[in-house]
């Protein structure tokens, strides 16, 4: 088990260190205005890049990277860059929590409805499907109107529920599909079992369904997780919200050209979230062991 | 029919049972005119090649189908009803615990849906993991017991509620020869202690003659009752009985049953 363990870790640092050493490899080898295919003379911009760039502006080196994080932020005594970019994923890590937590009680509503009426399912999983396939930045200025107007004629509706709003909507898709199969998911003998003892449809949701749903369950919130810290990512830099990691990077980004290793390190926050999320997920795991025992055959 | 004093109803009571299952071609009868009657107490085992309808009947009367003709009474009521009184337990070929709980806690199950109160039901736990002989394992979970000890859980499981029926469909079909004899004398051991009638569906001769006091021997296509087969080997079940002649008697008996019917692939299996 340890040995295994050390073993995951060490194929975990490697493949780091070949995308560490792909980066550098190209970039000590590659031309340095990359490869263009078609450019017409005298037009700036024509033709096709095959192959990018590989000058320090372009593809700064890993270690100037790793120096930009300690260096102040936007120069003079502001803090390092790498405390601006914890604060930054913090919030963002908030609002996709919300999400998050939004879009697993959405999806599972979603999969109980679905699992106890066929007609549901019928209706409702095009839907679902369909719903994923809407671009989410053509759809988040929709929710940021929506939540302004709430804002003016309803009740307060501070911006980052916008956002939370947007991130859930990536969140609940994958737990409303794993739902639907977990619930479906118990043994034909366990369901007679219960029907042997006339229990009710909460009964058997609650002491059947649902613990056999946890082995499904799990990689649906794992992967719902993930999803909400992209979209809120997505959603903070699609309607402008300040204070974020995704709106952070835009402007990082946008600075690239004198700045050219900044960028990265909001990149990095945001793999680091993504982590963090999934796996703060898999301790939710650990404490639902006992549901992922499988039964030995007889 | 038997011994049974004319004031308690029968355990069971099918007259005229039919089971047809509707298909997208054509109708499969899986079951036609059983007339059946099981007493308060009665052990009686259904046995026949596959297809007969044997787990199908045990189904029925389970009220997990209903018969498409025919009347089936459990205890004078209704099957329905019979399943909302709690008046069976149930066990199938597969254990068919729950991996989550515990031995103790899968035991507990029937009786927690009936909303038991908690130290009622852990006394009754207690009675019955020594009933089974597995007080030791109270507290392990399934995957930690060998097929033998899960279905010693799921008889005792099925005894949970104190059901005066027992419904068991091949519940040693996967066990190997040693625990499955042993289990044999446990069960008839069980089954005089509680009085419970039981209807037992098996695959082999040896065991229905071992446990039962009728075997009923069916044939398939259309599932039907056969012959009916006493075995008149009295009360407690012991090894000894398997070297009697007695026993031999009776296996032969129901053997000849099984092969005297008009089925081409009638076999002891």
């Amino acid at each position: 088990m340890t040995a295994a363990r050390w073993l995951a870790v060490g194929w975990g640092v490697i493949g780091i260190l070949v995308v560490i050493g792909s980066w550098e490899l190209y970039k000590a080898t590659g031309p340095a205005e990359g490869v263009v295919v078609g450019a017409v003379d005298g037009e700036t911009g024509s033709g096709v890049m095959i192959l990018p760039r590989t000058h320090d502006r372009a593809m700064p080196h890993v270690w100037d990277m790793i120096v930009r994080l300690f260096a102040p932020t936007s120069g003079g005594d502001t803090p390092p860059l790498w405390m601006s970019v914890v604060a930054a994923a913090g919030v963002t890590l908030g609002i996709a929590a919300v999400g998050w937590m939004i879009g697993v009680i959405v999806g599972a509503a979603l999969g109980l409805i679905m699992q106890r009426s066929r007609l549901a399912e019928w209706g409702l999983l095009p839907w679902i499907v369909l719903s994923q396939i809407v671009p989410l930045i053509a759809f988040a200025p929709v929710v940021n109107a929506i939540g302004n107007q709430i804002d003016r004629d309803v009740m307060p509706w501070p911006q980052w529920l916008s956002v939370a709003v947007i991130a859930s909507y990536l969140a609940f898709f994958p737990v409303a599909v794993g739902m639907l199969r977990g619930l479906a998911a118990p043994d034909p003998i366990h369901v007679d079992l219960m029907r042997s003892y006339s229990a009710g449809y909460w009964s058997t949701l609650w002491r059947l369904r649902l613990p056999a749903a946890v082995p499904h369950l799990l990689p649906a919130l794992r992967l719902a997780a993930a999803n909400a810290v992209l979209g809120a990512v997505v959603a903070e830099v699609s309607i402008g919200m300040r204070g974020g990691i995704g709106r952070m990077l835009i402007q990082l980004a946008g600075q690239a050209s004198s700045d050219p290793a900044a960028p990265w390190a909001p990149t990095f926050g945001s793999i680091a979230l993504g982590l963090i999320a999934a796996g703060t997920v898999a301790v939710i795991g650990v404490g639902l062991k006992n549901y992922r025992r499988g039964e030995a055959a007889a | 029919m038997s011994v049974s004093p004319p004031t308690t109803p029968l355990a069971v009571r099918a007259a005229g049972i039919g089971k047809t299952f509707s298909t997208a071609g054509d109708d499969v009868h899986a079951l036609t005119g059983v007339d059946l009657e099981v007493a308060a107490g009665e052990f009686v085992s259904l046995i026949g090649p596959s297809g007969c309808g044997k787990s199908t009947l045990m189904r029925l009367i389970a009220d997990l189908d209903t018969p498409t003709e025919g009347t089936l009474e459990i205890f004078g009521k209704t099957p329905e009803r019979a399943r909302v009184a709690q008046d069976y337990g149930i066990a199938f070929q597969q254990a068919g615990l729950l991996p989550w709980r515990t031995v103790a806690a899968n035991i507990a199950l029937p009786l927690e849906v009936h909303g038991q109160g908690r130290t009622e039901r852990d006394a009754r736990v207690r009675e019955l993991t020594h009933l089974v002989g597995l007080q030791e394992f109270t507290e392990r979970y399934p995957d930690e017991l060998s097929g033998g000890m899960q279905q010693r859980v799921a008889i005792a499981r099925a005894l949970a509620a104190r059901p005066k029926l027992l419904l068991m469909d091949e519940p040693f079909g996967a066990l190997d020869e040693m625990t499955r004899e042993y289990l044999q004398v446990e069960l008839s051991g069980i089954a005089a202690e509680t009085g419970a009638a039981v209807v037992f569906v098996t695959h082999s001769i040896p065991e229905a003659v071992f446990l039962s006091d009728r075997v009923v021997v069916m044939s398939p296509r259309p599932g039907r009752i056969a012959e009916i087969v006493p075995t008149h080997l009295g009360g407690g079940r012991d090894e000894a009985l398997r070297e009697s002649p007695a026993y031999f008697d009776r296996v032969t008996a129901v053997r000849e049953a099984l092969h005297g019917t008009r089925v081409e692939r009638a076999n002891e299996r």
